[in-house]
């Protein structure tokens, strides 16, 4: 199998210097620069974690923070539906309030913003350092811990991680904060997929020049996972977290959802989406701005992930020829 | 062929047998005392008493297991204080606060969710295999290019997202639909049909997206092999290349998705029934964790482990039907 981490072991060319985890790097870049969407997506992604970052001031700002009810800025009458048009959107509430408690939504998206960026990161980052730990240990250990790691990957892989994240946080301790829960929660679930690929790349590089090199000088395995490996492991880690980044928003989202995540009062996308179901006729806007906030965050970070692994795929080349061959053939 | 399905079937009997015993020991040596959980908040301190013997829970750990193994496999009695409560096989445990077992609660909720799945899936292998399809018959244009688009925000679109959308476009604005409510097929086939059509193509358009992908560049790089440029050579028409050679050889990792995928799908639905209000499996999950009714947590995480395994096995045959150049071995 071609590895993309092979450079070091390619004929001396312009490149030759440089290490391979640095040409991909520059392989990233270059498509990244090609794309406009992924710019795009960047750039709201940036926005997005300046925004979640800034919450407090903007909140301060505006003037109101997220969990003070306004029971006059909702019709009791009518059932909760927020006064004025456009579900009470004005001057002091920017986005509107809440139906039935008032509460105000701008506020509350902002800070829903700061919950799901935060559950994904720390997700993807715990699945990142188990993946990688099970993917090395299976890669460099003896055959039968191989065998047992990656027998226990398939099982983690084949999960249904919202079943099984749903049942533990029925004998979760109280407690234990929400947002931390479903961090340690998801991510010990699904780090599977991120160790099959860690195995498989190690085991690609360990049939490397370089590393045989290194195990000649009497390396130990503990250095030549670290010196040797990981370098090279770099690349494809970075590329799968991102990819991974989005699916841990939507985890989080959906558990939300479910009324088994994030816990009133910390609002969540996915919480206030799902008490929204009952309000979409009455007042759409509800429904409309934290769906579209969740929307746009995951399509950025899918399209920001998707330009990410297109680069550093081999295998993406021969689909672009066999697409620009076509092209220029012509109709059949 | 059936040699390799028997043994692939005790290998799924080993995998079960240690979730069992990983599952077991997170829920019943949780911190917590799980006979007050499995009571509920309005027990009073001699009710749960009596449920921790009802439970077995005075008994050593490994009995317990014990008790719950041969329960899956000749039933089991319980106890009620009063009288005794026999649990059939496969007994999966009995919940105390619906006074039911759970295999049967499982038993009731099984048909929506398997109307819903079955009716998705249907929609998304033709719509995602379809607009797959499609895309590479006409790459380099346009429709590829919308196409590819639409797919890739597919992926990012929660169900709970397209789910919502459906139902403001088709039941407030267009006045189209009626809310879903669900109809037993046996009551009424078309009834049933017609309410379940939303929550099927909210789960489809997700999965749809993914498989849609998948056959795209799985058609794209069987395109680039020798075979098909043997047969170009030959003069065969792009309609027939694509369609008759390449797409059987394309369609094996699209098989192989459907049982990685598998597991996500039932998270998926679980969304679908929650979002719809559908009497499924999963909202029978959602509920029990929400009341810490943990024999059927237990009991639902164990029936879905098995679902899982064994859609791994129909797909692994599956997949050397469709391609065969590999062996079941």
């Amino acid at each position: 199998m071609t590895s993309l981490l092979t450079a070091p072991a390619r004929p001396a060319g312009a490149e030759a210097g440089a290490a391979a985890p640095a040409s991909a790097a520059r392989r990233v870049l270059r498509r990244l620069r090609a794309r406009k969407a992924a710019l795009a997506a960047a750039a709201v992604l940036a926005l997005l974690v300046l925004l979640a970052l800034a919450a407090p001031l903007l909140a301060a700002l505006e003037g109101q923070d997220p969990t003070t009810y306004h029971d006059g800025l909702v019709d009791s009458a009518r059932g909760g539906v927020p006064v004025g048009p456009f579900g009470g959107i004005d001057a002091e509430h920017w986005l509107g309030v809440e139906p039935g408690t008032g509460r105000d939504l701008f506020v509350r998206l902002l800070y829903g913003a700061r919950v799901s960026l935060a559950v994904a990161a720390g997700a993807t980052l715990v699945q990142v350092v188990v993946g990688v730990a099970v993917g090395l240990a299976a890669a460099l250990g003896n055959r039968l811990a191989d065998s047992v790691l990656s027998h226990l990957t398939d099982v983690m892989v084949a999960l249904p991680l919202l079943v099984f994240a749903i049942a533990v946080t029925a004998v979760a301790p109280a407690d234990l904060p929400r947002p931390l829960l479903l961090v340690v929660v998801i991510g010990l679930i699904a780090w599977g997929a991120m160790a099959r690929l860690v195995r498989a790349q190690a085991l690609s590089l360990l049939k490397l020049d370089y590393v045989s090199a290194a195990r000649l000088t009497g390396a130990s395995t503990w250095r030549i996972a670290r010196r040797e490996l990981l370098p090279g492991l770099a690349a494809p880690v970075i590329t799968y977290a991102a990819v991974m980044l989005p699916q841990n928003m939507l985890n989080e989202a959906s558990m939300s959802f479910l009324g088994v995540g994030i816990k009133p009062p910390t609002p969540s996308w996915g919480q206030m989406l799902s008490s929204a179901t009952t309000w979409f006729r009455a007042d759409p806007l509800y429904v409309v701005l934290p769906a579209l906030m969740l929307f746009v965050t995951t399509f950025a970070f899918t399209v920001l992930g998707d330009t990410v692994r297109a680069a550093l795929d081999p295998r993406e080349e021969s689909r672009l020829r066999v697409g620009r061959e076509r092209r220029k053939g012509g109709s059949s | 062929m059936i040699p390799y399905v028997a043994r692939r079937l005790l290998g799924v009997v080993a995998v079960l047998l240690v979730l069992s015993v990983v599952v077991y020991a997170t829920f019943y040596l949780a911190p917590g005392d799980p006979a007050r959980l499995a009571c509920g908040p309005k027990c009073d301190p001699e009710q749960v008493r009596q449920v921790r013997a009802q439970l077995g829970l005075d008994e050593p750990v490994y009995v317990q297991y014990w008790h719950f193994l041969t329960g899956v496999v000749t039933g089991h009695d319980y106890s009620t204080g009063t009288g005794v409560r026999h649990c059939d096989a496969p007994c999966l445990g009995l919940s105390f606060q619906n006074d039911q077992s759970v295999t049967g609660l499982i038993a009731q909720r099984l048909p929506a969710t398997a109307s819903l799945a079955a009716g998705a899936m249907v929609l998304w292998l033709v719509i995602g295999i379809g607009s797959g399809l499609l895309s590479v018959l006409r790459r380099g244009g346009a429709t590829e290019r919308v196409l590819t688009w639409i797919t890739l925000a597919g992926t990012a679109t929660p169900v709970f997202i397209s789910g919502i959308g459906l139902l403001m476009l088709f039941c407030a604005y267009l006045e189209w639909l009626p809310f879903p409510t669900y109809v037993p097929l046996t009551d009424d086939p078309e009834q049933w049909a017609w309410n379940l059509l939303l929550p099927c193509l909210a789960l489809a358009l997700l999965e749809s997206a993914k498989y849609a992908r998948l056959t795209r560049s799985s058609l794209l790089e069987t395109l680039a092999e020798d075979h098909v440029r043997t047969f170009r050579a030959y003069g065969v028409g792009e309609r027939a290349i694509v369609g008759r050679h390449a797409l059987r050889g394309a369609l094996a990792p699209v098989i192989a998705l459907t049982a990685a995928d598998f597991g996500s799908m039932f998270g998926n639905a679980m969304l679908t029934e929650t979002m719809f209000g559908l009497p499924g499996v999963g909202q029978l999950l959602v509920h029990a964790t929400q009341t810490i009714d943990l024999p059927v947590v237990v009991g639902l995480v164990m029936v879905t482990g098995a679902a899982v395994a064994i859609a791994n096995i129909v797909a692994d045959v599956l997949y050397a039907v469709a391609d065969r150049r590999v062996a079941l071995r």
